[in-house]
């Protein structure tokens, strides 16, 4: 072990002995909650409304190039999956991650009577609520909620942003925003911050005043204990330079450092492409996909690609028909993205969507995204989905 | 009850009911009884619309936009008119923001004001459309201490709602249920007092209400569904109208918004027994608004002890009252909408039409966290780097926005929240020699405890004593 290393894993050791590496720490020592909380779960919200047919491509079928005259990617700039389709030339770089063996591509995810306003379908989206149903709790913060083992930490739902998405909110458990682990650590330790918790013990009860005091706590002990973890892990990999691939490096960084936190919560927006499309989306699937790429590459070198799942979305897909403007308006059923180093059905996971079978001229959807959300519930973060979601649904084979 | 005893009534009667008092003021008010101030407090509410959206302007861009939206292929020249209206809306609609919270901020009729902001988070509603927006924010203010039934009507045929809830796609033979929905679930009756039968025939008798191209509420009489309908078991031929009579006939309704209207006054966590003699009073007084404030600013629970500095503040009630408290001017009004925002309430953006749910949910590390830095921000012009995320209906207009791309998630630069607190003002409306922890108990509405009053005995100045103050949690209670 060279001087480097050897200060890298003392200060591994300084900062809890579950970072020691396993080989120095006999195997019984480790115990098993602790070994079931290297899984984690990462989220990445496109924000707008992604227009998944200009994404992953159908070049294979006529219809597509019927309905996108001025829009539609040729059939030579697709980068090939299979004979019906392929990635928008701006996601080379998944090119490697995919024919690794490390993307799922899930088609069609929707939910019954879609709503094609932003804010109502992110709503849906965010909280895992019928169409026709308000919940003011988000499915990571009802995950949150039911307290079970392995979300029991104030910081096990980190957003790298500075406030928190609905998603994130539970009943009585919120995950914690964050862009700068220094700079919240700063902000909760200077003499005010700790002036007012000094001895406060009176307001650890259950009334507004304690619910903000006990908030002010574990803000200051997450934010002591993320800066503390991480600040000694430097990561050797090169990101590209966008706010996106920013946010991934920060999630790295944590992963990479051993936080005992379980959800990350990242997102990327400006999707709403109703003109000129082309240039507007190819920019920001290539920040996407170079960020993303880079992302997995750096968790694969750190050995962390396996404990790690990352799952794409945007609110809704766009309409097959494009608009007069060379744009697309608000749609229904679109793809995700499910990245990680093990992928039970690696590639294309179901079915292209049909092109002549609509409602309305948008795609009819083949998958629930709740029967997504239960997937990762119940065979990644070891929860029974039914007491998350409100219902029981099936589960995938994706992982 | 001696002066100073009253004072904290006053005080507390004047953070519910507005968004504080000033110290002068409450000086003045200590001398009369309850019945007199809330007698007052409904008094001096006069009716003053909000003017900012141009009429004449807004509907030459709608009628333009409907001529545009009808054609098949535009030319260059008609998509950047299209994208100039989007463009125009979306600018206007965040002045009418700027204009409503600066009204709040300034007004001399704080009751309409707060009330007002209670039927907005009622009948939550968004509209790109900022003529639309402005309407139904004015229907708000006008009814909203009047009669709830000339209030719910008006909503009802406002081009925001009938367009928001989908009513002008609810036409004879197919039907759209979602106003009606709504109109029972969430404005009215509540969850479990109806049937779903009651749903599709009450959306029956909507059909044909609508607006027209320039957004003036019409009876379409050829699309409305004139037959025979069956709700809450009564059968004729009813019309938009006589549902709604139907519902108001019901207590249920009554209490309804009896119990909505004490959780937003009054406590999260209602009382059932006064929010049953709320709406009792209020069904008996036929709907009267302003009699069911009266009742209950006058009843004597609502200055018992857990109902007096426990509620959390919303963060428009939090920025607009530290905003009235210290007389403070925002050269950069802007830096309100992006506060509104990352604290979680952003004026007609309500999350959905249950409006924002409010309580413990306004808080979470990071709200809480700006919450305690903006008093030093606003009150000392301190520099901000706080971004936030973009509301979603925005995306077109990010999209639209050339740069947006290169700068969209990159850190933006600092800036500063640009604003200047009245701090002689301020000062001057406090008699010679108060101490610091004389203004600490007029600022704080929980009860002072030692930690607090042991903070501020070191302090010197009032000055640093309020930003301190204002930047406790303590400040969030009201």
């Amino acid at each position: 072990m060279n001087r480097r290393n050897f200060l890298r894993n003392t200060g591994f050791v300084a900062a809890g002995s579950l970072f020691v590496p396993a080989f120095m720490k006999p195997f019984e020592a480790l115990a098993l909650d602790e070994l079931s909380l290297y899984k984690n779960l990462v989220v990445v919200q496109l924000s707008g409304g992604n227009d998944g047919l200009n994404t992953v491509v159908p070049f294979g079928n006529d219809l597509y190039y019927q309905k996108r005259k001025s829009i539609a990617i040729k059939p030579e700039d697709v980068i090939k999956l299979n004979d019906m389709q392929g990635l928008n030339p701006n996601m080379a770089a998944l090119q490697e991650i995919y024919d690794q063996g490390w993307m799922t591509i899930i088609n069609d995810v929707g939910y019954p009577n879609p709503d094609r306003s932003h804010f109502r379908s992110m709503d849906i989206w965010q909280t895992g609520s019928d169409s026709n149903q308000f919940l003011s709790t988000g499915w990571i913060g009802r995950y949150l909620d039911s307290n079970c083992q392995t979300c029991k930490f104030p910081y096990t739902a980190i957003e790298v942003d500075d406030s928190l998405s609905l998603a994130m909110k539970g009943q009585t458990k919120k995950g914690i925003a964050l862009k700068d682990p220094a700079a919240l650590f700063r902000n909760t330790n200077n003499p005010f911050f700790k002036a007012v918790l000094q001895n406060d013990q009176e307001h650890l009860d259950e009334d507004n005043l304690g619910y903000l005091y006990k908030t002010m706590i574990e803000t200051q002990s997450s934010a002591s204990y993320i800066q503390n973890t991480s600040k000694i892990y430097q990561s050797k990999f090169t990101y590209p330079s966008s706010g996106f691939a920013n946010q991934l490096k920060t999630v790295s960084k944590f992963i990479s450092s051993g936080l005992k936190t379980r959800v990350y919560y990242v997102s990327l927006s400006g999707f709403d492409t109703h003109v000129n499309q082309i240039g507007q989306q190819g920019n920001l699937l290539k920040q996407y996909s170079e960020g993303m790429a880079a992302f997995i590459k750096d968790l694969k070198s750190n050995n962390k690609l396996d404990d790690t799942l990352v799952v794409t979305f945007s609110e809704f897909g766009r309409r097959v028909e494009q608009n007069a403007s060379s744009g697309t308006d608000h749609g229904t059923a679109n793809n995700m993205f499910v990245f990680g180093g093990r992928l039970k059905k690696q590639g294309i996971f179901n079915a292209a969507p049909n092109l002549s079978d609509l409602d309305n001229g948008d795609l009819k959807y083949q998958l629930d995204f709740r029967q997504v959300y239960g997937t990762i519930l119940d065979k990644w973060l070891d929860v029974n989905n039914g007491d998350i979601l409100n219902k029981k649904f099936n589960t995938l084979d994706f992982i | 009850m001696n002066a100073k005893d009253n004072s904290l009534r006053v005080k507390h009667l004047y953070n519910r009911a507005g968004f504080g008092i000033s110290y002068a003021d409450l000086h003045k008010l200590s001398r009369k009884n309850t019945e007199k101030i809330v007698a007052g407090l409904l008094k001096e509410t006069k009716d003053d619309p909000i003017t900012l959206v141009s009429d004449t302007e807004s509907r030459r861009q709608m009628l333009v936009q409907a001529g545009l939206y009808t054609k098949k292929n535009l030319s260059d020249e008609e998509k950047k008119i299209r994208q100039e209206i989007i463009r125009m809306q979306n600018e206007v609609s965040k002045d009418l923001n700027i204009a409503w919270i600066d009204k709040m901020i300034n007004t001399t009729s704080p009751l309409r004001e707060k009330m007002t902001l209670f039927w907005h988070g009622h009948f939550a509603c968004r509209s790109n459309e900022p003529l639309y927006a402005q309407q139904l924010n004015n229907i708000q203010r006008t009814y909203g201490l009047g009669n709830f039934k000339t209030l719910l009507m008006e909503v009802s045929k406002s081009p925001a709602m009938l367009q928001y809830l989908n009513n002008q796609q609810n036409r004879k033979g197919k039907p759209n249920e979602n106003f009606a929905r709504e109109l029972m679930e969430l404005f009215t009756l509540g969850r479990g007092k109806y049937t779903e039968n009651d749903i599709k025939e009450s959306a029956r008798s909507f059909t044909g209400w609508m607006y027209d191209k320039d957004g003036t509420f019409i009876f379409r009489q050829n699309l409305h569904d004139d037959g025979t309908k069956t709700f809450f078991g009564k059968t004729g031929n009813f019309d938009g109208e006589n549902i709604i009579d139907l519902i108001l006939a019901k207590p249920e309704t009554a209490e309804f918004i009896a119990r909505k209207v004490y959780k937003f006054f009054v406590n999260d966590q209602p009382d059932e027994a006064h929010v049953k003699e709320l709406g009792d009073h209020f069904y008996a007084a036929n709907y009267d608004i302003s009699a069911l404030i009266k009742k209950m600013f006058t009843s004597e629970w609502f200055y018992s002890a857990e109902n007096v500095g426990t509620k959390i503040k919303s963060p428009i009630e939090f920025l607009v009252g530290l905003s009235r408290e210290f007389y403070v001017t925002y050269n950069k009004p802007q830096i309100l909408i992006q506060l509104q925002s990352s604290l979680g309430q952003y004026l007609f953006n309500p999350p959905n039409v249950a409006g924002w749910p409010g309580g413990q949910n306004w808080i979470d590390s990071s709200s809480l966290m700006l919450r305690m830095r903006i008093p030093s921000l606003v009150l000392n012009d301190g520099e901000i780097d706080f971004s936030g995320k973009a509301d979603p209906e925005d995306e077109a207009v990010i999209a639209l926005n050339k740069n947006a791309t290169a700068n969209a998630n990159n850190a933006k630069p600092k800036s500063y929240v640009n604003a200047n607190a009245d701090w002689s003002k301020f000062l001057s409306t406090f008699p010679k020699g108060t101490s610091p922890l004389e203004l600490t108990a007029f600022l704080l509405q929980p009860k002072l405890n030692d930690k607090i009053i042991k903070m501020v005995s070191d302090n010197k100045g009032l000055r640093s004593t309020a930003v301190e103050i204002t930047s406790m949690p303590e400040y969030q209670l009201v």
